[in-house]
């Protein structure tokens, strides 16, 4: 890869900031109090993560796919899963339920 | 190398569970709503080019023994399967737990 070792070392993570930086303003866009109710977003999001994390951890152990050392941070959590790996199961579903909230506000607007 | 069960496997248990809760645990059946399949299409072009990402720089490598080798954007299509399978889930859950909660 053309990118300096160290800075390499920030691939997955460049990847979840884009998640992030794609859809944390919809919050404020549309004003749908998705982030301002934490205790209710990680109800939602938790158990489903736990769930996918642990086929996730199987899969890692059975190597159905392994990381690059080179584009990850190095910082290795329970189960032999990268830090990287488990901010993906808590980033995605936040992205996906502002996603989905963000829909409801334009669709109720279009109803009126 | 054969596994006692491939990705692929893990996807589709995945999606049949995850479409069960989402009938019948949750009650929502989002896969009926206009709101879910509009949301799905925003997010799609996004899964499809972290997807792309993180496997066309190899950030992460399959082993072609676990997946049934149909690719998508360079990510193997049960990536997309397994993403999906998530995002209704997550969805699912927050719905209910609104509904719950009074706020709808």
């Amino acid at each position: 890869m053309s990118l300096e070792p160290e800075l390499a070392n920030w691939s997955y993570v460049a990847m979840l900031l884009f998640v992030i930086l794609g859809s944390w303003w919809l919050e404020f866009a549309f004003k749908i109090r998705v982030l301002r109710r934490p205790r209710l977003l990680a109800s939602a999001i938790l158990p489903v993560s736990v769930f996918f994390l642990v086929w996730d951890a199987f899969a890692i152990n059975q190597n159905h796919w392994t990381f690059d050392k080179e584009q990850v941070l190095g910082i290795i959590g329970p189960f032999n899963i990268p830090l990287e790996e488990y901010l993906f199961f808590l980033i995605i579903p936040m992205a996906a339920i502002l996603t989905l909230e963000g829909v409801k506000s334009v669709m109720k607007r279009v109803n009126r | 190398m054969r596994f006692e069960l491939t990705y692929t496997q893990i996807t589709v248990y995945a999606l049949i569970i995850t479409i069960f809760f989402d009938m019948f645990i949750t009650k929502n059946s989002l896969l009926s709503t206009l709101r879910f399949w509009s949301s799905y299409a925003i997010i799609v072009p996004f899964q499809l080019t972290t997807n792309w990402w993180l496997t066309s720089r190899e950030i992460v490598v399959y082993n072609s023994d676990a997946i049934i080798g149909l690719r998508l954007a360079g990510a193997p299509i049960e990536d997309l399967l397994f993403g999906f399978a998530m995002i209704l889930a997550v969805m699912s859950l927050w719905e209910r737990l609104l509904r719950k909660s009074g706020t709808w």
